[in-house]
């Protein structure tokens, strides 16, 4: 496929929907914006589309547990569509607010490997009691399988920013986790620069083994905490005053997003 | 009609962060019985609902079912075995509870239909050795707030309110003494004066018949000090010298006469407006949320911003918000619970709702919260202060607005409550122990999410040009913006259009009611249905409720009853301006220094970075998301460990550009106490000298003015007013920096019944600019082992209100100067030096002199440095290492040059005072010899920036 096309998923409470539509316009990919009514209304967009990105955001308002009213919605409105885009070898990429979307309607982590999975496991309110952006670094799970399409290509460690109060990853019991770990499905995990444990601050809300982003079993849906949005270009990193201009580090996130379109080109 | 009462609470074993922040807070207040506690989450459904649709809303809605467990069966019972006291907290009837709507929608996405209504209240068991009063102390000072909730004592009765019937209510002003007018000024709420309440009675005896209520209301809004500004714009009688129009003649007048080409709107519109690229304009506002901000912290300074914001969504046709400032005043956040007085909130309790209200509405409404700054004094306990400020974008052609006749009037977003009633007279009064109890309805709790829909839609909207004219509801509720914007047609209004959260509201309360998250638009009837259906498509209320006219008359209607017809232009011009009297003795300032200097000065530094105006804000500015929007260039955080300050902000509002936005802040009240000119004019300066530290053009920057001060009506305060404007003035005309917009709060004080504490008085300067290529700007955090390090700028012994004093608790001194034409010139050679590269790290010299500054540049690196106070230029008369280590002198930085520039930037230099001070090293060191070639200070970084970062922290508990 030639032209890729990106559907960003809007409600009220969606809040990163233009720097996401940037990062993927970036990569190469045509982006349109869609309110869920609008989806709901005219379901052949899911057609059009190849690549679904929930952006961040406090989706109506996180009232009740972050991202739990929007997973609510696109469980009981739009369940078949968004089973049936994922069977088709479609993209799905969940954004901290996106990421709480997907893990509470079941799309993830789906370590049962169902059409749509059950609950496995929940981002709880982080450990400090607080809503906290800092900069924070990215170990890249290496694993023989490599199933995850999101991250070919990206360094062992990555840099970007966290910006939440319910980042919390915890897995429903530990066979849940052991499956997750298995399967290859963990992600990234928060670290120091050299990849090495950390605690808090460098992980910012006290998750289970640091799990910062998980993948569903197909590899195709990701859903992580941090923003790989808000560091496509040098200008957004935190002290690029410091650095050469051609430093590789910069702009790292951008990798994701190429990642995506690529995959997309490639095999669809 | 049933309920359901639907328990949540986390499983055993789960941490839960409110428990532990609850714990540690009440050990706060003294109470160490408390052993643990549970957080409970409680939902009260309304209807027929059937058990089983109860079971799944609780099981696949209200739980968590990873870590939390729910109970529909009577809630959960406290652990036996173990004392405990149980405590539930509830909105009271009227207030808005935002998750209600949101919980309503889900339950619905079920296909569950039989929910009518969802009400939410919190539920703590505290288990120890605690007495009733124990508890109900916790839940006084930690749990609830009685302006807007309640504890609950038993089952609640329904909150029905009775539907409201209409009555005219007439007020016979006509006949009334002076006496009995002012007590209906006062009674009623209306807070005029006496002169203004017969210039009412005059204008109703003229058309010879009684106001209604709701005239009587509308009149004393727009007249409010509030919305009219009477003091900065009537007459002041300034030492025997009469000045008309204070503001015109000062700040106003520099903007006139600068007359820059590129202030696109100034003064007139909700925020100011300045060219930004060739596509577009931005526009910024800044103004306060002192009283409501000082009864419900959080509430308070939720709406403050979310009332600014509208701001800019109301200028011209409308901006998007890009980036938020706040600034705030606390008292001491540490203060002895016994030293706070009755009625005010312990500052601890001030400053976290603040900061959580600020936090919650600027990253729910995805706006980055960029800049900001903290000041504290004890005087602020009773009366804090709470500066929201927001930034917009806009293509150019929106950047004005018209109103036509026959123009319809839309009210879109939120629903009108009874929340906010007399918002805009209650500013002018003081506080005191009862303004909890009066005034309960001035303060509203707001929405975010309904102001973040209204923004989505109100920009696809403007693109299609479906309106011609938009202003917030903000004070004053619909008078102010249908009185505003109808001020040169007319406008007729049917009140009972407007969509309410409930019933029973009076006409004149619908009229005036200050409900968040709304805004008013001027449509053509042609084009109304294409804007109604965009509205529509995302859930966002918009309802016609009248019409603009061209008879210049404002007619209200409820239900066919005419219930106001004001001629526009009494209401807006005919306000009778009184003339205050002001006076101002010029202080005695004595430069002698008279304590002996000590040997080393490490400590002092170490005491002086830690104190409360100094140290690191970072547990506050941590919870903003600074970054949302992806356009942060410069954050407030900044160096290899992320945690060392940066002066300016500069966000790129366009993603493809390099063209960036650069904002900045300035205010020091502590100066004030000696003379408010020199604070003015530092303000000003400290705004400016940020945006130069960071490499920003100051011929292309603008500031805005917002004045905090105490009772308008007392001689000395406003003669400080007068100082402080005058500087506005004469400060600003020499840089050449136009005011754009600005606002002031009067009867900043507290009444403890024994006493009226008034504040600081307190000018807070913001500044905006345009920098053209942000990719050429540097930051504050020291790069590189073997730079040179150089002052710029003169030290002056100007140690009055400094810092330094304030740690040696000595009074006295010289308060810092500003000597503009100097001053700029230093500014404009150190924008060129960081354009032309010479310069690798930049930062202002402000609280704390040179000592800090330097230190603040080195907590960015794992580097020192070595430092001689002899390169420091400064006046002959300064002989004393302190001073010239803390002085606060205006126009000063630290920069840090490649030695290989060393002799380039030092002729670009020429003609300013600059010194080289010392080297950049790799020891982790600060180490500073004094004039007699001693050392006299010597520290490791690390521990002056643990320091720096403890002070808050500690208070905070972490």
């Amino acid at each position: 496929m030639n032209k890729v096309k990106t559907l960003i998923l809007r409600t009220a409470g969606t809040n990163c929907d233009k720097e996401t539509a940037h990062a993927f316009s970036q990569a190469g990919s045509e982006v349109t914006f869609l309110h869920i009514n609008e989806l709901i209304k005219e379901r052949k967009y899911f057609q059009d589309h190849q690549i679904l990105a929930l952006p961040g955001g406090f989706t109506y308002g996180d009232d009740i547990a972050s991202g739990k009213i929007l997973a609510n919605e696109l469980r009981n409105a739009l369940q078949d569509e968004i089973v049936e885009f994922v069977k088709s070898g479609k993209l799905v990429i969940g954004i901290c607010n996106g990421f709480q979307i997907l893990v509470k309607m079941g799309l993830l982590p789906n370590v049962a490997g169902k059409d749509m999975g059950d609950v496995e496991a929940t981002l709880a309110r982080n450990n400090s009691g607080k809503f906290e952006d800092r900069w924070i670094h990215l170990s890249k799970v290496v694993t023989k399988k490599d199933i995850c399409v999101w991250t070919k290509g990206l360094p062992e460690v990555i840099f970007i920013p966290v910006a939440h109060g319910e980042g919390k990853f915890i897995p429903c019991d530990k066979s849940v986790l052991e499956a997750l770990w298995k399967a290859g499905q963990v992600v990234f995990q928060y670290s120091d620069e050299n990849g090495e444990a950390v605690d808090y601050p460098d992980n910012p809300n006290g998750s289970v083994d640091r799990i910062a982003g998980v993948c569903d079993p197909t590899g195709r849906i990701l859903g992580l905490m941090p923003h790989p949005e808000r560091h496509v270009s040098y200008l957004q990193h935190p002290f690029w005053q410091r650095l050469d201009k051609s430093d590789s580090s910069l702009g790292v996130g951008l990798q994701i997003f190429k990642n995506g379109v690529s995959y997309v080109k490639r095999s669809l | 009609m049933k309920k359901i009462r639907i328990e949540v609470r986390n499983k055993k074993g789960e941490y839960d962060a409110v428990v532990e922040t609850l714990k540690r807070d009440v050990k706060d207040i003294g109470i160490n019985v408390l052993k643990d506690a549970e957080y409970i989450e409680v939902y009260t459904l309304s209807g027929e609902i059937e058990a089983s649709d109860a079971d799944r809303i609780a099981f696949e809605l209200l739980a968590d079912r990873v870590i939390q467990e729910y109970n529909i069966a009577g809630g959960f019972v406290p652990v036996s075995g173990v004392h405990s006291e149980t405590v539930e907290v509830a909105y009271n009837p009227g207030v808005m509870d935002p998750v209600q709507e949101s919980a309503m929608k889900a339950v619905h996405d079920m296909g569950i239909d039989s929910v009518d209504s969802v009400e939410t209240s919190k539920k703590f068991i505290l288990y120890g050795d605690l007495t009733k009063a124990d508890a109900a102390s916790i839940a006084d000072k930690l749990l609830y707030n009685k302006i807007i909730q309640h504890v609950v004592v038993s089952e609640e009765k329904d909150k029905e309110i009775a539907a409201y019937e209409f009555k005219a209510v007439y007020v016979d002003i006509v006949s009334m003494s002076d006496k009995d007018l002012m007590n209906l000024s006062k009674k009623g709420q209306l807070y005029l004066n006496l002169v203004e309440m017969k210039a009412i009675k005059d204008y109703f005896k003229k058309i010879k018949r009684n106001p209604t209520d709701c005239e009587l209301e509308t009149i004393a809004q727009t007249w409010s000090e509030h919305c009219k500004h009477k003091t900065m714009r009537g007459d002041i009688v300034f030492n025997g010298k009469k000045i008309k129009n204070l503001l015109g003649n000062t700040v106003m007048k520099v903007t006139k006469e600068l007359n820059k080409k590129w202030c696109v709107s100034v003064f007139k519109d909700n925020a100011g407006v300045i060219r930004f690229d060739k596509d577009n304009n931005v526009c910024f506002k800044v103004e306060t949320h002192n009283h409501p901000s000082a009864l419900e912290p959080y509430g308070g300074s939720e709406t403050g911003v979310g009332g600014v914001i509208r701001d800019c969504m109301g200028t011209g046709r409308g901006a998007k918000p890009i980036a938020n400032t706040d600034v705030f005043c606390f008292g001491i956040p540490d203060a002895d619970v016994a030293s706070v007085p009755k009625g005010a909130l312990h500052p601890k309790r001030v400053m976290k709702g603040v900061v959580g209200g600020v936090r919650d509405y600027g990253n729910k409404m995805g706006i980055p919260t960029v800049n900001g700054a903290i000041c504290f004094d004890e005087r602020y306990t009773g009366n804090p202060l709470v500066f929201c400020g927001n930034v917009g974008i806009m293509p150019k052609k929106f950047s004005t607005k018209k109103v036509s006749p026959g123009d319809l009037i839309v009210a879109i977003g939120g629903r009108t409550g009874r929340d906010g009633i007399h918002g805009a007279t209650f500013s002018s009064a003081e506080l005191t122990a009862e303004s909890e109890v009066i005034s309960s309805t001035a303060v509203q709790i707001g929405n975010p999410i309904t102001e973040k829909k209204m923004v989505d839609t109100l920009i696809k909207a403007r693109d299609l040009e479906l309106y011609e004219a938009i202003t917030d509801c903000g004070a004053g509720g619909f008078s102010s913006a249908v009185g505003e914007m109808g001020e040169d047609t007319g406008a007729e209004v049917y009140l009972e259009r407007a969509p309410l959260k409930y019933q029973g509201l009076k006409p004149w309360e619908i009229w005036i009611s200050e409900a968040q998250e709304r805004m008013v638009l001027a449509v053509k009837p042609k084009k109304l249905k294409a804007l109604l259906d965009i509205f529509k498509s995302e859930n966002v209320e918009a309802t016609v409720i009248g019409n603009f006219t061209n008879d210049k008359k404002l007619r209200i209607y409820f239900k066919d009853h005419k219930i106001t017809e004001l001629d526009m232009k009494f209401l807006h011009d005919g306000l009778p301006y009184t003339a205050k009297k002001a006076k101002w003795k010029a202080p005695k300032e004595n430069k002698e220094i008279t304590f002996k200097l000590a040997g080393s000065l490490t400590d002092d530094l170490k005491k002086v970075i830690a104190g409360w105006n100094v140290c690191s804000k970072e547990w506050v500015v941590r919870q903003y998301d600074h970054e949302v929007q992806g356009g942060s260039v410069l954050k407030p955080f900044i160096g290899v460990y992320r945690d060392a300050p940066s002066d300016a902000a500069i966000i790129r509002p366009v993603l493809d550009s390099v063209k960036g936005v650069v904002i900045s802040n300035g205010i020091n009240p502590c100066y004030g106490d000696i003379d408010p000119y020199w604070m003015a004019a530092s303000a000003i300066d400290e705004a400016l000298r940020q945006v130069a530290a960071v490499g920003g053009d100051l011929d292309k920057v603008a500031i805005l003015d917002n004045f905090c001060w105490g009772n308008s009506d007392d001689q000395v305060q406003l003669g400080k007013l007068v100082r402080a404007s005058y500087a506005c003035y004469d400060i600003a005309k020499a840089y050449g920096t136009p005011f754009i917009s600005g606002k002031d709060s009067f009867n900043n004080e507290f009444n403890t019944g024994k006493k009226t504490v008034a504040i600081p008085s307190t000018l807070l300067i913001s500044a905006i600019g345009v920098i053209d290529d942000v990719s050429k700007t540097v930051s504050a955090d020291i790069k590189e082992s073997g730079n040179l390090l150089y002052v710029i700028g003169k030290t002056y012994q100007e140690m009055g209100a400094s810092q330094y004093f304030a740690a040696k608790k000595v009074n006295g001194g010289v308060v810092p100067r500003v000597r503009p034409k100097t001053a700029l010139k230093t500014m404009e050679r150190v924008v060129s030096a960081i354009k032309k590269g010479f310069i690798r790290s930049c930062h202002d010299c402000s609280e704390g002199g040179i000592a800090v500054s330097l230190s603040e540049m080195l907590f960015g690196a794992d580097l020192g440095a070595e430092i001689s106070l002899h390169g420091i230029p400064c006046e002959n008369s300064v002989k004393r290492d302190d001073v010239l280590l803390f002085s606060e002198s205006n126009s000063r930085f630290i920069v840090e040059i490649p030695a290989r520039c060393k002799t380039k930037f030092e002729k670009h230099m020429k003609g300013i005072d600059h010194g080289l001070i010392g080297e950049v090293n790799g020891t982790g060191k600060l180490t500073v010899s004094g004039l007699s070639g001693k050392v006299v200070v010597d520290a490791e970084i690390e521990e002056v920036k643990s320091f720096w970062k403890t002070t808050i922290r500690k208070v905070m508990h972490e």
